[in-house]
C-alpha cells in the first residue's frame, strides 16, 4: 500500500561536514577516506556521510541512531538549520538546497514545523502565545493566528492552559505545547527531533499514543529522530537505523528485524521484544499441503498425507477459501466405510489469523490446540499459509529448533 | 631617564588635531547637551519641591509594589523604601542641597539616556558578532581601568569646564556595563529557543525583537542599574571639571577644608544613590 504514494522529501547524496576546510575534508571523502583520518588530516568532522533517503507522503519516518550517529544533523538539513556541504534535498521535486534567503524562510514558515527535544518554547510568552509563535513570525493577524492556536491546543488536550506560562507546565505538556505550535503552523511536514527523549517513560509512552491518533486524523508526512528503538519500532512506518553518520538500512520494524543489513543493526535489534512485531506473515510456511474439499476424497487425501507423514491436513473449498482441518485416523475410518468426501469429518471450529497477526496475538490460539494455525486473507478468506507451533515458540523463546529438541528429552527423562 | 617612546606626545597631537578639525562638531554637541542639562534642571527646580518628592514616592511604591500595589501585601513589601524616599529627600532639602541634588539627579539621567543609547546597541553588536566583540572587549577593558580623572583632561580640552566635559567624561565612565550585560544577555539566551525561532523562519530582526531582546532583558536591566550608579559616582569626580550639583560641594568641602559641608553633600548624594539604585533593581526584577 506505501508503495503508491508519492514521494515527499527525498534526500541525494546528502554530505555535512563541520569544521572549516570543508571542500577540502569533502574531497578526501569522495576518494574514500576514512572520517578519522579526515579527522586527522583536516581537522573537520563528518556529520553525515551521502545520505539517500526516500519519505514518502504522510508516513512515519523515523531515523534512528545513537548519539553521534549524524541523526539530528540529517534532520536539520532538511530545514537548512545545517547548511549540507553536498547532495540535494528535495521537496516535492523542488531542491531545497538551491533555495534563496528568502524561500527558505517561506518554507521553515509554511511547509515544515519542527519539534525540538528541549521544546524550546519562549519562557517570557504564555502557552496560547507560544502556540501562535510560528503564525506570529509568519504576520497572521493576531485574532486569526490565536483562533488556529487555540484549535492547536485543543488536538493536543491542553484547552484551559492558554494564560499559563511555559514554566508552570510539566515536561510532558510543555512538548504538548511544543506540538501545538508546530501542528497551528498546518505543515506539510512535521520535524520531530526526540521529541519524546527527554519525557519519562510513561508519559513518553502517552505521547506516543497521542502522536499516532494525531496522524490518525491529519495525515501528515512526519520525520521522527530517536535513539530509542522501541519508540522507533512503536511509531514508525518506516525506520532509518544511522550509524557514524551513515544511512546502514532503510525498513519497516519487521524488515530490519529479519534482515538486519549489518552487525550494527543486528546487535541494535538484538533485544527488542520481537513478539509484537514478527507477524503471521512472515512467520507462516507458504509451501504447504492441502487439500480441496470438491476435488480429493479420502484416498487422495491419505495419499497426501503419508508422503508428508502429516496428522492433519487442512481443507480447502474450490476458491481456495480455507475450511477446516481433517485428522488421519478421521480419514481412514471414512475410507474404510467407503466415504467419497471427507465433509463429515472436517472441523472447521477451529482459530484462523490474519497476516497481520503478531506472535503475541497468536500465541494464547495455540493452547490445548494440536494442530497448526492457519492464515488467511482478511477479505476473500483464502488460505495463504500455515503457522505451526514450533515456530511460535522459537520465535517467543528465540530458541533454536535444536535447543527445543534437547530441552524436551531433558523434561522426559525427569 | 629620558623617554625612548612618547605615546603621551603622540595622544596629545591626535587630540589638539581633532579638536582644531572638527571644532564646529564639538560646538554642537556641547550646545546639544548644555541646553539639554538646563531645561530639565529649569523643569524640575521650576516643580516646588514636595510635588517631587510625592511623585518619586508614588513611583517607587509602584517600582517596588508591582502586581500588588493596592493590596496589603504590597504596603508591606514597598513599606521601608517608601519611608525612606520620604525620609531621605525630605533631609536633603532640609540640609539646604535641594537645587544641587536636582542638578546631580539632572547630570545622571543625560548620561545615562547617552550611555545607554551607545551602549545597548553595541552590546548586541558584540552579542552577535565575535569580530566585533574581540575588537570592543578590550576597549572596554581600557575605558574601565583608566583612572576617571584622566577622561577629564580631553573633556576639558574640547568642552572647556561646565556639564558638558562632566557628562561626557561620565558616558565614557559608565558606558561599558550597559555593552557587557546588553552582550552577555543576548550570549545567555539558551540556543534551542533561538533554533526553534530560526526553524519557524524568523528573521534575524524578529529574532533579535522577538527572542533574544525580550528574554535578556533581565540582565539588559541591571546592566541599567549599574549605569546609573557609575554615572552617579563620576557625576561627582566631574564637578571637577564644573559639572554642578551636589559634587561640586564635595568639592569645595575638600577645598575649604569645610567638614560640615563635605560631608552633608556626601550624605545627599548617598540618599540619591539608594533612591536610584531600589527603584531600578525593583524594576530589573519584574
Amino acid at each position: 500500500m506505501s508503495d503508491k504514494r508519492k514521494i515527499k522529501i527525498h534526500v541525494e547524496d546528502l554530505t555535512l561536514i563541520f569544521g572549516k576546510r570543508k571542500q577540502e575534508a569533502l574531497k578526501l571523502l569522495q576518494q574514500g577516506v576514512s572520517k578519522d583520518e579526515i579527522l586527522k588530516k583536516t581537522k573537520c568532522t563528518v556529520g553525515v556521510n551521502k545520505a539517500n533517503l526516500e519519505i514518502k507522503e504522510r508516513e512515519i519516518f523515523v531515523i534512528m541512531g545513537l548519539s553521534g550517529s549524524g541523526k539530528s544533523t540529517l534532520i536539520r538539513c532538511l530545514n537548512r538549520l545545517n547548511e549540507p556541504t553536498a547532495g540535494k534535498v528535495y521537496f516535492d521535486n523542488h531542491d531545497i538546497t538551491r533555495e534563496t534567503n528568502k524561500e527558505l524562510l517561506e518554507t521553515r514558515r509554511t511547509k515544515m514545523s519542527m519539534v525540538f527535544q528541549k521544546f524550546g518554547l519562549l519562557p517570557h510568552h504564555t502557552i496560547l502565545e507560544n502556540a501562535a509563535f510560528g503564525l506570529e513570525i509568519r504576520g497572521e493577524e493576531k485574532a486569526k493566528r490565536e483562533a488556529r492556536a487555540i484549535q492547536a491546543l485543543e488536538t493536543v488536550g491542553l484547552r484551559g492552559y492558554e494564560a499559563q506560562y511555559p514554566s508552570e507546565l510539566s515536561g510532558g505538556m510543555q512538548q504538548r505545547v511544543g506540538l501545538a505550535r508546530a501542528l497551528a503552523n498546518d505543515p506539510e511536514v512535521l520535524l520531530m527531533d526526540e521529541a519524546f527523549s527527554a519525557l519519562d517513560p510513561l508519559i513518553k509512552s502517552d505521547m506516543q499514543d497521542e502522536l499516532l491518533q494525531i496522524q490518525n486524523k491529519l495525515h501528515k508526512t512526519i520525520v521522527f529522530i530517536t535513539h530509542d528503538l522501541d519508540e522507533a519500532i512503536k511509531i514508525g512506518d518506516r525506520i532509518a537505523i544511522m550509524k557514524d553518520g551513515v544511512v546502514e538500512q532503510i525498513g519497516t520494524a519487521e524488515e530490519i528485524l529479519n534482515n538486519p543489513a549489518s552487525e550494527y543493526v543486528e546487535a541494535f535489534v538484538e533485544k527488542v521484544d520481537r513478539k509484537t512485531i514478527i507477524t503471521a506473515e512472515s512467520l507462516m510456511f507458504k509451501k504447504f499441503t492441502f487439500a480441496e474439499i470438491s476435488k480429493e476424497g479420502p484416498k487422495s487425501i491419505i495419499r497426501k498425507m503419508r508422503t508428508g507423514s502429516l496428522d492433519v491436513l487442512p481443507i480447502v473449498d474450490s476458491n481456495k477459501k480455507f475450511l477446516g482441518y481433517v485428522w488421519l485416523k478421521d480419514v481412514l475410518k471414512l475410507e474404510k466405510e467407503k466415504e467419497t468426501s471427507v465433509s463429515k469429518v472436517l472441523k472447521d471450529e477451529v482459530p484462523s489469523v490474519y497476516t497481520t497477526y503478531t506472535v503475541e496475538d497468536m500465541l494464547p490460539l495455540i493452547t490445548g490446540i494440536k494442530y497448526p494455525l492457519a492464515v488467511v486473507d482478511e477479505e476473500s478468506g483464502k488460505l495463504l499459509g500455515i503457522v505451526s507451533q514450533t515456530s511460535l515458540i522459537i520465535e517467543a523463546t528465540r530458541f533454536e529448533k535444536a535447543d527445543i529438541i534437547e530441552l524436551k528429552e531433558k523434561a522426559n527423562e525427569i | 631617564m629620558e623617554k625612548l617612546i612618547d605615546i603621551g606626545k603622540y595622544i596629545e597631537i591626535g587630540i589638539n588635531a581633532l579638536e582644531q578639525n572638527f571644532s564646529g562638531l564639538w560646538r554642537a554637541i556641547d550646545d546639544i547637551i548644555s541646553w539639554t542639562v538646563d531645561s530639565i534642571n529649569d523643569l524640575f527646580l521650576a516643580i516646588p519641591f514636595y510635588v517631587i518628592i510625592i511623585l518619586v514616592t508614588i513611583g517607587a511604591y509602584y517600582a517596588q509594589a508591582g502586581k500588588d500595589a493596592i493590596t496589603k501585601e504590597g504596603i508591606k513589601k514597598a513599606a521601608g523604601l517608601t519611608a525612606f524616599v520620604i525620609l531621605g529627600l525630605f533631609l536633603v532639602w532640609a540640609m539646604g542641597y535641594w537645587k544641587e541634588a536636582v542638578q546631580t539627579t539632572t547630570l545622571v539621567i543625560v548620561s545615562t539616556v547617552i550611555a545607554l543609547v551607545f551602549g545597548i546597541p553595541l552590546g548586541i553588536w558584540t552579542a552577535r558578532s565575535n569580530m566585533a566583540n574581540a575588537i570592543i572587549r578590550p576597549i572596554l577593558d581600557l575605558m574601565q581601568t583608566m583612572p576617571a580623572f584622566v577622561y577629564l583632561i580631553p573633556a576639558i580640552f574640547f568642552f572647556s569646564v561646565g556639564n558638558t566635559p562632566g557628562v561626557i567624561a561620565t558616558v565614557i565612565f559608565s558606558l561599558p556595563p550597559a555593552v557587557r550585560l546588553t552582550s552577555l544577555g543576548i550570549r545567555n539566551v539558551p540556543s534551542d529557543v533561538i533554533e526553534a525561532g530560526r526553524a519557524y523562519g524568523s528573521t534575524e530582526k524578529q529574532i533579535l525583537f522577538k527572542i533574544q531582546l525580550p528574554l535578556a532583558k533581565t540582565t539588559i536591566l541591571a546592566g541599567i542599574n549599574q549605569v546609573i550608579l557609575l554615572a552617579l559616582s563620576m557625576v561627582v569626580i566631574a564637578s571637577m571639571v564644573g559639572a554642578k550639583g551636589l559634587g561640586s560641594i564635595v568639592y569645595q568641602g575638600i577645598q575649604q577644608n569645610n567638614i560640615a559641608k563635605g560631608f552633608e553633600a556626601g550624605l545627599g548624594i548617598v540618599v540619591l544613590a539608594i533612591i536610584l539604585d531600589r527603584i531600578t533593581q525593583s524594576i530589573a526584577k519584574k
